[in-house]
């Protein structure tokens, strides 16, 4: 009888259930586009913010100290220690490997120019192909880790193009704009160990002192500055976890003050500080140092957007409760004069109100399946327009969105049930 | 004993006295016809012995309980085993078919059982209808469905208010009929009428006026 009578009111009301199904199914829609969004989009925005360049540069022991003091950093000089261009690869094989996103060699000299001037160059990958030991290849370089550049005039050097000139360049806009150079010209550069002319394959707009640079390829350089097969700073594009406690313990005192327990937790935990301590395992002699700004505001961005999408699925819900609390309570207020009924033959409260809660779940129910379909929708639409890449549906949304569903309809379901343990038979049958 | 009997019970509304002061003994078995004129307080007696209300002063025993005093649980529990009610609105649930409705009786009562609720509206002249839902009933045979779930349960005793105020010559025959064989089953009725010839047929006739009995009738033709 339990059933029959849920089936008549769902099946013979429809419109009415109809009305509420599409008010939770909105609401779950939005929820679950937003909890999946917020689940995928920590790795989004890495990605996005990973166009901001590197969080991590590696340079020798032995100069860093001298470096920070000074800030000598410049290429004015030529570094004293430096880095072995074939540590590179063992960046990707440490702990956190995984969450390398991109890095790149740097070799510095000053160069003098045939007009008398001095320029900085800087030797670099481009877009590096590498094939590790471990099988695994990918491409390295600052095409990716300087997604900002500005190309104005030319291109890109593309190191896996066979047709690239071994002297290839990309200068600054504002260097060449003082020299009067344009795409495909060539510029003699020269340094105390000997010169080199340079073809100009593009020019690039950087927004800062970049612009007054020269970037050419890791051999070019190293021949005119150091030797074969060295490299003075690397850096470093890696995911990482926004900073805590421990982190921040870590970081001040040094890992080696951390309880053994602590250091397994922080050690496995993608912190920035983390990360370096691994990158100085890997690479021998070197200092890895985080970026500070760079590192920290992604964690913030990261966990504003996150609080944002929290505050959007908040409010999402909250209206459709009053939504649900509006129809419910309308719907009971329609059905006084039959709820008035069964009280006086002889229904219990628990009972009607079980009667009308089992509508509302079911059909709860329906619209919160119906709307996580939807949300799944939403969600790729989301993915496609902000972050141009579709969003990963997380399982565990599916039982968190269910919880949510039930606690927003049995909420908005509160006060029409409390109308309906306040009714009174006496008066409504008699038809006043 | 009676079977229900009402001692100095007033049901007062701020400076109203909806009841005043009303001593009533039905019997077991007996069929009770009440009118008055509009606002006499007829509607408000219906609820007190119908378990729906309850009186602000006085007594009201039924069955030897006095219902005044009965919490709301247990005023449920007495409407469900004891009491039919039957309106002057015929108060079908809307979605539910006429077999249905009168299940819904059964099942907050008992067991819900179709065929002896089918019984029940082939008593009433309906077995025809029963799947048919109150919007496609006349108001005759909505009644109907009304008293064959009032009736469902085998109360001691039928409460109906203005049963034929909305209901044509022929329907309200019908009704009275109906109730004509509840009497002989010996069920106790208590009929709330305006109607003179609804009145007529009971075996004792009380009017209210204010509030107060001011009359009893005898029905010295009364047949069984
Ligand atoms: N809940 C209430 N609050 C205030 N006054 C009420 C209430 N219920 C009934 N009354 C008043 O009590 C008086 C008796 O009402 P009741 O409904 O019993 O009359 P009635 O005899 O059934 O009238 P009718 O023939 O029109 O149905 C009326 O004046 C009515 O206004
Ligand atoms: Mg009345």
């Amino acid at each position: 009888m339990f059933f029959r009578m849920i089936k008549g009111a769902l099946f013979r009301q429809k419109s009415k259930m109809i009305m509420i199904a599409v008010t939770i199914a909105l609401g779950s829609s939005l929820a679950t586009a937003m909890l999946n969004i917020m689940l995928d989009v920590g790795d989004k925005v890495n990605q996005e913010l990973k166009a901001y360049g590197a969080n991590i540069t590696v340079v020798p022991k032995e100069n860093s100290v001298l470096d920070s003091l000074y800030d000598l950093d410049d290429g004015s000089e030529t570094a004293a220690a430096h880095l072995k261009e074939e540590d590179l690869g063992k960046i990707k094989t440490i702990f956190w490997g995984f969450n390398i996103l991109d890095f790149t060699p740097f070799v510095n000299t000053a160069v003098t120019l045939s007009d008398g001037s001095t320029a900085k160059l800087t030797g670099t990958w481009f877009n590096h192909h590498l094939a590790l030991n471990t099988g695994e290849e990918l491409d390295a370089g600052i095409h990716s880790l300087r997604s900002w550049w500005e190309i104005k005039n030319g291109q890109w050097l593309d190191e896996q193009k066979e047709s690239i000139p071994a002297n290839g360049a990309l200068i600054g806009s504002a260097l060449a704009e003082r020299l009067g150079v344009n795409t495909g010209d060539t510029i003699e550069v020269k340094t105390a160990k000997g010169s080199q002319s340079l073809q100009i394959a593009g020019i690039y707009d950087a927004g800062g002192d970049e612009d007054e640079q020269l970037f050419t390829l890791l051999p070019v350089a190293q021949e005119l500055a150091v030797a074969k097969g060295l490299i003075d700073s690397i850096e470093v594009s890696a995911l990482t976890t926004p900073d805590n406690e421990l982190a921040r313990k870590a970081a001040t005192k040094g890992p080696a003050a951390l309880s053994p327990a602590d250091y397994e937790t922080w050690y496995c935990t993608a912190y920035v500080s983390s990360i370096c301590y691994q990158i100085q395992e890997a690479i021998p002699d070197s200092v890895a140092s985080a970026v500070r700004q760079v590192a920290e505001s992604e964690g913030t961005i990261l966990d504003k957007t996150q609080l944002l999408m929290i505050l959007i699925t908040i409010l999402s819900l909250f209206g459709s409760a009053l939504g649900i609390s509006n129809l419910v309570t309308a719907s009971v207020m329609e059905r006084s004069n039959e709820i008035g009924l069964l009280k006086a033959i002889g229904a219990r409260d628990y009972r009607i109100s079980g009667i009308v809660l089992t509508e509302i779940m079911i059909t709860a129910v329906v619209g919160g399946v119906a709307g996580y379909f939807m949300g799944y929708g939403f969600a790729q639409i989301i993915g496609h327009t902000v972050f141009a890449s579709s969003i990963e549906m997380k399982p565990m949304v599916i039982p968190l969105v269910a919880v949510l569903i039930v606690i927003v309809t049995l909420a908005g379901s509160i006060p029409a049930i409390r109308m309906l343990l306040r009714l009174r038979p006496a008066e409504v049958l008699h038809g006043r | 004993m009676s079977l229900l009997e009402l001692k100095n019970v007033s049901k007062i509304y701020g400076p109203l006295k909806a009841l005043d002061n009303v001593n009533l003994q039905v019997e077991n078995g007996e069929w009770l016809a009440i009118m008055g004129p509009s606002g006499s307080g007829k509607s408000t007696m219906m609820n007190i012995i119908g378990c729906m209300d309850k009186p602000s002063l006085g007594e009201v025993i039924l069955d030897g309980v006095d219902i005044a005093k009965e919490s709301g649980k247990k005023l449920t529990e007495i409407r469900r085993d004891k009491i039919g009610l039957i309106f002057q609105q015929f108060h079908l649930v809307n979605y539910l078919t006429a077999v249905e409705n009168v299940m819904v009786s059964q099942y907050y009562h008992s067991m819900p059982d179709e065929k002896e609720a089918l019984e029940a509206l082939e008593r009433v002249g309906l077995k025809d209808r029963a799947k048919h839902l109150p919007s496609q009933l006349s108001g005759g045979e909505q009644q109907r469905v009304c008293i064959a779930r009032a009736l469902i349960n085998h109360p001691e005793i039928v409460l109906a208010d203005e049963p034929t105020g909305n209901l044509d010559e022929a329907n309200e025959n019908i009704v009275i009929d109906l109730f004509r064989q509840l009497h002989r089953e010996g069920t106790t009725l208590i009929v709330v009428t305006h109607d003179p010839e609804v009145a007529e047929v009971a075996q004792r006739t009380v009017v209210l006026e204010h509030g107060r009995l001011v009359k009893e009738i005898m029905n010295e033709s009364f047949e069984t």
